[in-house]
């Protein structure tokens, strides 16, 4: 199934806001797609504060899901992206399979969704309740389930834990389940100062995003990957592209500079335009 | 404020521009930035404020309230930022020689929203943040409405010179806590006394957490609108990122987390929930 993608840069969840606010500095249809942030079946009020804070080249961060819930999801926000014309992906969270199962029922009698974003492992929701997808038989239980529930032509991406010793083998897993791609480099698991659970995100994690990245594509060569984690430049799309990533999410280089993914999306068209010969 | 088109591009609200350090002095215990922002200084009401990159290796940006804006020869209009250094990333800043381009995002929030008909206001700033007031300050005269201005401070080098001020405003009230200039006090021992002399209808305060609090206590004990500026550690300053919210009661009572730099930084004193905010905010 192919991801029908116009372009190879999307917004990766979680860093778009609810897409008005990014709607100012980019327009939203020159982009590849736009990830949503996770929802979960029931609205989640998230972290306490201070729930980012800055790191050496990189930010922690403990929102810890917050969203309205599915429901009101989709009543009050997708609306507006569909509209923006741009390719929508509802990336999800659930605290169970029957919940993963669920929100994919859901978001499958939702018109004009380009796909659906399992999050497999969002670091910063510690001991929230989220489904533990530890091993890779977790991973694809999650996908099994939220792929049986979807209509058929609506493609499933998977995002998988940042950790380089297991994510070839969870790959392998979620594709066997009926994944169409991966997404690979998710936020680190780390700490907020006062100890919370925490996400790292950020150019800190990009060496350690394209390690998975490798591990990924040497092990399942024909998988089709979606390379996220500290992308700021067109320069590095190119580095995971021509490695084999098929696109790119672009995250937290959005907090940095809101213009980002517009710019690598121009920038990587013009390059890959033979008229436009470059010095 | 901001209009869509049907594409989902904006086409007015904030921009993000590379802008230019002009010049930047210390006065006191701040720095006054020049900075030159493309397109921002005409976009520029009340309350908004600008978030700027302070490196690459930073990736919060740091924002800033709008002292002025002023036409400088050759460039146009520009802003000045009232600077208090609090880390690295403001110690680069003023760091900076005239000249550094900068990325600058901006006018970003909801300004203040301005009464339609010429009532009293009272307008209350304390340390920096009271520079979100001079500009509205002036919006306020345009409108004929007497303005009353509660400057506070710890003391006289982190107070804003009310020079100016002084040809906006009916009357001049400095406060500072050592009383090394006016009356030696905070913000609390004097405002209801503002109030009452002011017989302001509307009162806007920008300062720390706690003084807001006091404001909008305050003018609602005498039946006083207020609108606060609520300064709160950001990291996007655009509304991405869901990092900044602040808990407040919406129409039907209910309580919801807003955020304070898209949401915000501009909240009705009587919306916002205090007590769950005084506890939870760092400094």
């Amino acid at each position: 199934m192919s991801l029908d993608l116009a372009n190879p840069v999307l917004v990766a969840a979680g860093c778009g806001g609810t897409g008005r606010d990014l709607a100012a500095y980019t327009d939203l249809a020159s982009l590849g797609g736009f990830v949503t942030r996770s929802v979960t079946l029931a609205p989640r009020p998230g972290g306490s504060p201070p729930r980012i804070v800055e790191t050496p080249s990189g930010l922690a961060h403990a929102i810890d899901l917050q969203n309205p819930g599915v429901d009101q999801f989709l009543a009050l926000e997708v609306p507006w992206l569909l509209q923006a014309g741009t390719r929508v992906f509802v990336s999800i969270v659930g605290r169970s399979l029957g919940e993963y199962a669920e929100l994919a029922r859901r978001l499958g009698r939702t018109p004009g969704l380009a796909g659906i974003e399992v999050n497999l492992s969002p670091p910063d929701a510690g001991s929230s309740g989220v489904f533990d997808v530890r091993e890779p038989f977790h991973a694809a239980s999650v996908v099994a389930a939220v792929r049986r529930d979807l209509p058929r032509g609506l493609p499933v991406l998977a995002k998988l834990r940042a950790d380089p010793l297991r994510v070839a083998e969870t790959a392998r897993a979620v594709l066997d389940a009926g994944a169409d791609a991966v997404v690979v480099g998710n936020a680190l698991p780390a700490a907020m100062p006062d100890g919370r659970p925490a996400g790292l995100s950020g150019p800190a994690i990009r060496p350690l995003a394209l390690r998975c990245l490798t591990q990924v594509l040497e092990a399942v060569p024909d998988a089709t990957a979606i390379a996220c984690g500290g992308i700021a430049t067109a320069a590095h799309a190119r580095v995971v592209m021509d490695l084999g990533a098929v696109a790119v999410q672009v995250g937290a280089s959005l907090l940095h500079d809101p213009t980002t993914a517009g710019r690598l999306a121009s920038e990587l068209a013009a390059a890959a335009d033979p008229g436009e010969d470059q010095p | 404020m901001t209009a869509s088109t049907e594409t989902g591009r904006s086409t007015a609200g904030p921009l993000h521009v590379t802008g230019e350090l002009l010049a930047g002095r210390r006065i006191g215990g701040h720095h006054h930035l020049t900075v030159v922002a493309p397109g921002i200084p005409e976009r520029f009401r009340p309350g908004t404020f600008v978030a700027i990159s302070t490196g690459s290796e930073r990736l919060a940006r740091r924002a800033f309230w709008i002292h002025r804006v002023k036409p400088v020869g050759g460039f146009g209009a520009t802003l000045e930022l009232v600077v208090e250094t609090r880390g690295p990333g403001t110690e680069w800043l003023v760091a900076q020689p005239p000249g550094t381009r900068l990325a600058i995002t901006g006018p970003l929030g909801r300004a203040f929203s301005l009464p339609k008909e010429p009532v009293a206001c009272l307008l209350v700033g304390e340390g920096y943040a009271a520079a979100a007031l001079f500009p509205l300050a002036e919006r306020l005269r345009e409108r004929t409405c007497p303005v009353t201005l509660l400057v506070a401070a710890p003391d006289e080098a982190h107070l804003l010179s009310t020079l100016e001020a002084r040809r906006t405003a009916r009357a001049v009230t400095v406060v500072t806590h050592d009383g090394s200039v006016g009356t030696r006090g905070t913000v609390g021992d004097v405002v209801a006394e503002a109030l009452e002399r002011s017989r302001a209808e509307v009162v806007y305060a920008a300062g720390p957490v706690a003084t807001l609090h006091t404001v909008a206590v305050a003018a609602e004990a005498v039946g006083a609108w207020s609108q606060v500026a609520l300064e709160q550690p950001l990291t996007c300053a655009t509304g991405l990122c869901h990092g900044c919210v602040v808990p407040v009661t919406g129409e039907g009572g209910h309580e919801r987390l807003v955020r304070a730099c898209a949401d915000g930084p501009v909240f009705r004193g009587d919306r916002v929930v205090w007590d769950a905010l005084d506890q939870t905010v760092t400094p």
